[in-house]
């Protein structure tokens, strides 16, 4: 029974900090343009699969793998807003939510076209065998998955804390016309919210990867549940998200090893409906003088 | 100018010459009307790793008829439509076929889902059809099914030939999981419902999604019973996840035993060296290599293996094979009765000892699928490829 | 109804009257037939879908969940509690119906996209369901031998008696829409949409208006969906998950969201492209339709309707010129 619990809860926080990185993504986006970006989970996806190739078909060792992938990805979220949001600057709620809908089905597309629909595979980080604590199995890329969602969060809010351009971005959050007025680039911000969203979503991909394989439809799936994630944490409230991700994991885990395995994916959806109808602003932001501000 | 004259003579020599080498039919064939075959097949969408083997062994097989002078003389004209895996695309391609192609036999479509329906449209427009899915819902009740029959073993041979091992090996308490897909959960009827008849305990029954990335809640669960053997039974990405699961929680002293669909070689090469002592019924046509030389399928099947994978340079695929056994099934029809829908339909409904590539088809009026558990063999996984399980 | 939309009006029954005349007398189109009386069926949720999306201004990404609760309703209901068809359309819709109504009370009291990200969960949800609940629905190997429809103890088999039958279905639908965008609600709609703040303040009841819009297309999805069920006579989940639900969107957007009139257009359009068009893209399919959805957001925000007028313009303008000379 210990054991049991023990090993829902190891499942659990894994992939609740994937989902947490993806709300991540959602939260920097939302908070410098309003925009809820549909494609985020897309960049998961292509983060685990550019960094499948890079080993597989590269030979690049895995650390090497994983920066490239990141950067590839970014240049992805580069094209994104470069090409299509900034064409899309006037356009309505309605079109917006769209646009981005169009992306990830283009994403999702392309990646099926280049990568083919079978699954793809990536060494684990550390080639050491599995970790036993009380009967539970802990597998070490467990570990570097939490070691790098922990190293993302603190240099994130050190960046929107410490930094120019950081401080800079929560501006254009604030206020983006007082932001503009005081001389901040507002269109390069929100570029560079989305090469950043794209990498950390890109990030997750990566080091989710040798635990789960990755296949060009996962994105979908992934993308809901860490905007279930966002939502639940308050959406822009960046804690609340991590927070909110590793509960929605935990939810789900225990779901499927007490409750009915089949139903495991409804309950981080059934937890974003009831989010919604009932405490939009989130279990974890405080009414809407928060919503916008980490 | 002369010189130039000539250069147009020869030209025009040349032109003609292409022309009748196309336009003329090869030595000692005459020109017959064409019989048609119709197939729905999905090539694209989710079903693809199933569709595609089929139609390119399909446009093989036609190629290779139509090369030896067709049938009866008459060359084959195949006519493939793809139904993207969406049910409502492969209803309308079977609607297209009957009324534009006006084709005498149908084979596919691939999937059960897409496979049922269409079966009533077979069934009103009195079309022979001939399904490459395995759900048994397909040919029962046979009453309404008199058009249709299929060329994939059902989930009721796989999961009794795996009852039928584990029987041999003592084996009685068993966990089973299987994912939410209609692979999966057709597998998991098929395993409740027969594990009574073989004395056999179901003491853990787990689901998951097509999706999932970690299945190690499920298996832990299963681990806390303490069976004898679990079976997973899925498709997709989530196969390869159960193997290294279960090697992870260190539970690779209970035998795992995995359904027909892993029977993929790229999925040996995701898995690497955990899959060693996986278990799992197979179709002949997986392992033609293994078998005895007097196995009445073995000639047929290495044929098929040989031609297949030097023309596409890619290993074969078991689902190929179900595109084998229907068109040849079809052909073997055309062949005795012409193209007339009735005499086709009485035809593969009498079709005794048919050698394909999933077993030797019996077909009667009560059964539209002729084939057995007995069609299967038993694989184990060993150093990284099939064998012959002991 | 004005004398444009009755035009109009005539000029579409008078196609749809003949077009099967015409098909079925060609043999490489023949087939038209069966593909338009799915069309009508995808129509009716495209209108509902315009409704929402052009004269309230929300967008809903489970359309596809409400088409298979009336799908599921009507094949439950018949064929496992041996309802008449007829009986088990209604109740389909008033499930939907329901339903629409608790999802969408909460969601459009919040502004901007939030009804968007409900019905995104709400469909994925509904989508599980029908996968799980093995006992009512099959589960994902899905229902057969789904009873079809009967008028007046004459059963409904030939493609050209279902045809006649949506598109008449179609067009009472659209009759319906018509009449509420000319109505008190209708203008109300447009106002919300124009400018909600203003639209309130001038005691436009906006919430309600919008929920109103919103069970109205759930319902017509439903009925879609039943019609669906009892023309196919067998169901299973793939056909109602977060791709159709996009697909209706899309059809929305290509044909226009603010004309019922490019609602139906692009409903026919799409169901022609996927299902004979646009084979040849087989697996870029995808990727095409990516492309046209981003292409319809960014560059002809109002579809092909908005250029209706456009042609005619310059068709009229070069008619005079014509003249003239």
């Amino acid at each position: 029974m210990g054991t049991d619990f023990l090993q829902y809860t190891i499942t659990g926080l894994t992939v609740g900090v994937i989902y947490a990185m993806v709300a991540i993504g959602y939260n920097i986006i939302y908070n410098v343009t309003e925009i809820i970006n549909f494609a985020q989970g897309e960049f998961v996806m292509l983060g685990g699969l550019f960094a499948a190739f890079f080993v597989g078909t590269l030979h690049l060792p895995v650390f090497l793998a994983f920066f490239a992938a990141v950067i590839a990805t970014g240049c992805v979220g580069f094209a994104m807003e470069r090409f299509v949001i900034r064409r899309a600057r006037n356009a309505g709620v309605l079109s917006l939510i769209i646009i981005t809908i169009a992306v990830s089905i283009l994403l999702k597309g392309s990646a099926m076209l280049g990568y083919g629909k079978d699954p793809h595979c990536l060494p684990a980080f550390s080639t050491r065998g599995p970790i036993m604590i009380a009967g539970a199995v802990l597998q070490p890329q467990v570990l570097w998955i939490f070691g790098v969602s922990a190293l993302v969060v603190i240099a994130l809010s050190f960046f929107f804390h410490r930094s120019f351009y950081g401080k800079a971005m929560l501006a254009c959050a604030d206020n983006p016309i007082a932001a503009r007025m005081v001389g901040i680039p507002v269109r390069q911000m929100v570029l560079l919210a989305f090469i950043l969203s794209a990498s950390i979503g890109a990030a997750a991909g990566v080091i989710i990867t040798p635990i789960s394989l990755m296949d060009y439809d996962r994105g979908a799936m992934l993308g809901l549940k860490g905007f279930g994630a966002a939502v639940l944490g308050g959406l822009g409230n960046f804690y609340g998200a991590l927070l909110a991700g590793c509960v929605l994991g935990l939810a789900e885990s225990y779901c499927a090893g007490y409750l009915s395995s089949g139903y495991k994916d409804a309950v981080a959806l059934i937890f974003l409906l009831l989010a919604l109808f009932f405490k939009p602003e989130g279990l974890f932001g405080s009414e809407a003088a928060t919503l916008k501000k980490f | 100018m002369r010189r130039l004259k000539k250069w147009w003579g020869a030209a025009g020599l040349l032109l003609l010459g292409i022309l009748f080498h196309f336009a003329a039919p090869p030595f000692g064939w005459t020109v017959e009307s064409p019989y048609r075959i119709g197939a729905v097949f999905s090539i694209t969408g989710v079903g693809s790793f199933l569709g595609e083997p089929e139609k390119k062994t399909a446009e093989m097989i036609v190629e290779e008829v139509n090369q030896k002078g067709g049938i009866n003389g008459h060359p084959i004209e195949l006519i493939i439509y793809d139904d993207e895996s969406d049910a409502t695309k492969s209803n309308l391609a079977v609607k297209k076929l009957i009324k534009k192609d006006e084709v005498p036999v149908i084979i596919g479509p691939t999937r059960s889902g897409e496979s049922l329906a269409v079966v009533s449209v077979a069934e009103e427009a009195h079309v022979p059809l001939i399904s490459c899915a395995a759900s048994y819902k397909i040919v029962t009740p046979i009453e309404s099914r008199k058009w249709v029959f299929k060329v994939a073993g059902s989930d009721s041979h796989v999961a009794g030939k795996m009852y039928d091992y584990m029987k041999s090996k003592g084996i009685q308490k068993i966990g089973i999981m299987t994912d939410s897909t209609g692979f999966g959960a057709s597998g998991r009827e098929e395993l409740l419902r027969l594990a009574p008849e073989y004395g056999i305990t179901i003491a853990a029954d787990e689901r998951y999604g097509p999706q999932d990335t970690d299945l190690s809640a499920q298996l832990t669960k299963i681990r806390s019973v303490q069976p004898q053997a679990v079976v997973n039974w899925s498709i997709g990405p989530t196969q390869v996840l159960a193997v290294k699961n279960w090697r992870d929680l260190g539970m690779g002293y209970t035998p795992l035993f995995q359904s027909h669909g892993f029977g993929n070689r790229k999925n040996l090469e995701l898995c690497g060296t955990a899959a060693e002592g996986v278990l799992l019924p197979l179709a002949r046509v997986n392992v033609g290599a293994l078998l005895a030389d007097a196995q009445p399928q073995k000639k047929v099947i290495m044929e098929y293996t040989k031609s297949y994978e030097d023309r596409y340079k890619e290993p074969i695929s078991s689902f190929g094979g179900h595109a084998w056994d229907s068109l040849h099934l079809a052909i073997a029809a055309l062949k005795s009765v012409g193209p007339d829908r009735a005499k086709i339909r009485d035809f593969i409904e009498k079709t005794q000892k048919f050698v394909g590539q999933h077993g030797v088809f019996n077909f009667t009026p009560q059964d539209h699928n002729g084939l057995s558990k007995d069609d299967l063999e038993m694989v184990v996984v060993k150093n990284g490829d099939w064998a012959l399980a002991p | 109804m004005n004398k444009k939309d009755r035009w109009a009006f005539v000029g579409m029954g008078l196609l749809i009257a003949v077009f099967p005349g015409v098909a079925l007398n060609v043999k490489c189109i023949s087939h038209y037939v069966d593909v338009m009386v799915f069309a009508g069926i995808f129509s009716l949720v495209s209108l509902g879908l315009c409704m929402l999306m052009g004269y309230a201004g929300q967008v809903s990404m489970a359309q596809a969940a409400f088409f298979g609760i009336g799908a599921y309703s009507s094949g439950i209901l018949t064929s496992r509690l041996g309802w008449n068809p007829w009986m088990a359309m209604p109740a389909g819709a008033g499930v939907a119906a329901l339903v629409a109504w608790i999802i969408g009370v909460p969601a459009l009291r919040l502004k901007g996209h939030y009804l968007a990200m409900a019905t995104l969960g709400f469909g994925v949800i509904v989508h599980i369901i029908l996968g799980e609940e093995v006992k009512w629905t099959g589960g994902p190997s899905g229902m057969v031998d789904i009873p079809g429809l009967q008028i007046a103890g004459w059963k409904l088999t030939s493609e050209v008696a279902w045809y006649y039958m949506i598109w008449s279905v179609v067009f009472m639908a659209l009759l319906f829409c018509l009449h509420v965008i000319y109505s008190r609600v209708g203008r109300g709609l447009r106002a919300i949409h124009e400018e909600e703040m203003a639209a309130e303040s001038m005691g436009v009841p906006t919430a309600c208006y919008k929920v109103q819009i919103f069970v109205f297309s759930a319902i017509l999805s439903a009925i879609a969906g039943s019609f669906y069920t009892h023309y196919v006579t067998c169901l299973n989940p793939g056909s109602f998950n977060l791709m159709w639900s996009i697909r209706f969107v899309l059809m929305v957007m290509v044909g226009g969201t603010q004309s019922l009139w490019g609602a139906i257009l692009g409903a026919v359009l799409l169901t022609f492209a996927g299902n004979e068009w646009l084979q040849i893209f087989s697996d870029f399919e995808i990727l095409v339709y990516g492309a046209m959805l981003l292409c319809a957001a960014l560059f002809l925000p109002g579809g092909l309707a908005s250029l209706v007028p456009k042609v005619i313009g310059v068709f009229r303008n070069s008619l005079t010129h014509l003249c003239k000379r």
